[in-house]
């Protein structure tokens, strides 16, 4: 009859905690979103956008309503995995939007609404943006840094 | 013996945590069977088809839930320690110098109560495939079906509407289905209409299905076929007859000439870019245009695109023209990137084809 669950002899007494540690500590290395050093040092920084006026939940809604992410790659927003436009990801830290303007909520409500105006030719389309859409897709882009 | 290890002596116990946890996971499903309402369940019917399954469905769980109360009665009953000071030994050696007991429930337990279950199980099971085989009034009309990877062809010939990923019926009479695979087995499934019929390369398959109210029912593939088997659905939808008919006179029409500039611009990048290769848009003079995806004739008309993957508008379309390998990976249709101009023409050149 056996005399246990582990009946080959004795393991070494740190070799299960040990194991468990690592196994911790890989998980905690594999984060997919672990922010860029330099947003470790300068918090200030990635914090220095003025609050928009948008909701940004009704944003995310918007943003799966009309399609955005058919083009774009968005955290947070199901099925938001287009790779035809630049991924959104991180998009509240950076400086530019649309290659040409300073990242501002009212800009960026501006370039949703009406992207054939600000840059004609562009690949991005009309779809028809109500102005309050626009700021609330805004208000859920600038939560992403 | 060896002397009992440090804690619970081992398989000691290990039914105590069974039965209670069992009785917990038969409760929580129930619960969440209860919740199976609206959306595309098979325990929300709306035809007569998926009624009827649902009903003999019900019975069954029923009968079976009783069943295993039942069984599960008897095995506490079993287990549970007797009264204190009883001698557990001296009961078995008259419990087995008395078999006739434990034989009777064993002879109505085991051989007469499955005799019965099964033997009605068999004759409502019968009755209800032939019920699900035959019609419930005489068809209406015939809906050819094909199934490739990953759309869903569909025909009317009576009615000449050729379209894709989209069911129109009216309300309340029922509908033939032939079904035909063009590549790999699929299968046909409402879970609110009706069961599930196969699309074998090779074979013709005869259903039916009726539809009893109006409404937009879901149907999907239900026999793995690739890749993106999990994004092969489509919808049916019941429409009063006279709205079936504005519907079904609509698409019997081909598309019309585009007049205004922006709408030409629009077809022509369609020819230029090679879609027409695949897809084909019929002005009426015999059919132009590929065959190897859905037919676009009256794309706008329709609600989804990619078989019920994304909602049929401009951001959508847009990106699945653009780059339909990233929201559908492993589809038959390639990426077709081109500049700006041209894609906002095509566009709006296919938001024209209503």
């Amino acid at each position: 009859m056996p005399e246990g669950r582990c009946g080959r002899g004795r393991r070494a007494a740190w070799g299960r905690p040990a194991g468990l540690a690592s196994l911790v500590l890989a998980l905690c290395a594999c984060s997919p979103e672990r922010p860029a050093p330099w947003r470790l040092v300068l918090p200030a920084a990635a914090a220095a956008q003025p609050e928009a006026a948008g909701d940004p939940r009704a944003g995310a809604q918007a943003i799966q309503r009309y399609g955005c992410g058919a083009c774009h790659a968005i955290p947070g927003v199901p099925g938001a995995h287009g790779a035809v436009g630049p991924p959104l990801a991180g998009l509240a830290s950076r400086q530019v939007i649309a290659g040409r303007l300073p990242n501002t909520p009212d800009n960026l409500a501006r370039w949703i609404e009406h992207p054939q105006a600000i840059a004609p030719g562009n690949v991005m389309p009309e779809l028809g943006v109500s102005a309050a859409d626009a700021q609330d897709i805004a208000a859920y882009l600038a939560t992403l840094r | 013996m060896s002397a009992p290890r440090r804690g619970r002596a081992p398989n000691a116990a290990g039914w105590r945590r069974t039965v209670p946890g069992r009785l917990l996971a038969g409760g929580a499903g129930v619960a969440v069977l209860a919740r199976c309402t609206g959306g595309p369940s098979a325990l929300d019917p709306h035809g007569v088809r998926a009624v009827q399954i649902a009903a003999d469905w019900w019975g069954m769980a029923i009968a079976a839930a009783a069943i295993w109360a039942g069984v599960m009665s008897l095995l506490a009953l079993a287990l549970l320690p007797r009264q204190r000071g009883v001698d557990q030994w001296a009961l078995a050696e008259d419990y087995r110098e008395t078999p006739r007991g434990g034989l009777a429930l064993v002879v109505a337990g085991g051989i007469v109560m499955p005799v019965i279950v099964l033997g009605v199980l068999a004759f409502v099971g019968s009755r209800a495939l032939a019920a699900q085989v035959t019609p419930a009034s005489p068809t209406a009309f015939e809906v050819d079906v094909t199934g490739h990877q990953f759309w869903w062809e569909v025909h009317y010939p009576s009615q000449q509407i050729t379209t894709a990923n989209e069911i129109h019926v009216p309300v309340g009479q029922s509908v033939q289905l032939t079904l035909h695979g063009a590549d790999v087995i699929h299968s046909f499934w409402v879970p609110q209409l009706m069961g599930k019929m196969d699309l074998i390369p090779g074979q013709t398959n005869t259903t039916w299905l009726r539809a009893d109210a109006p409404g937009v029912y879901r149907g999907q593939c239900a026999e793995y076929c690739g890749l993106q088997h999990a994004h092969m659905a489509f919808l049916v939808i019941a429409d009063p007859p006279d709205q079936f008919a504005a519907w079904a006179a609509a698409q019997a029409q081909p598309a019309s000439q585009p007049t205004d500039p922006a709408l030409q611009d629009g077809a022509q990048v369609f020819a230029r870019q090679g879609c027409i290769g695949c897809h084909a848009i019929r002005y009426g003079a015999g059919d132009t245009g590929g065959k190897i995806g859905p037919d676009l004739t009256h794309l706008a008309s329709r609600g989804t695109i990619a078989a019920g993957t994304l909602d049929n508008t401009r951001g959508n379309l847009g990106g699945w023209i653009m780059n339909s390998q990233a929201l559908k990976p492993g589809n038959l249709m390639p990426p077709m990137p081109m500049d700006g101009p041209s894609l906002q023409a095509l566009l709006t050149y296919l938001e024209s084809l209503k």
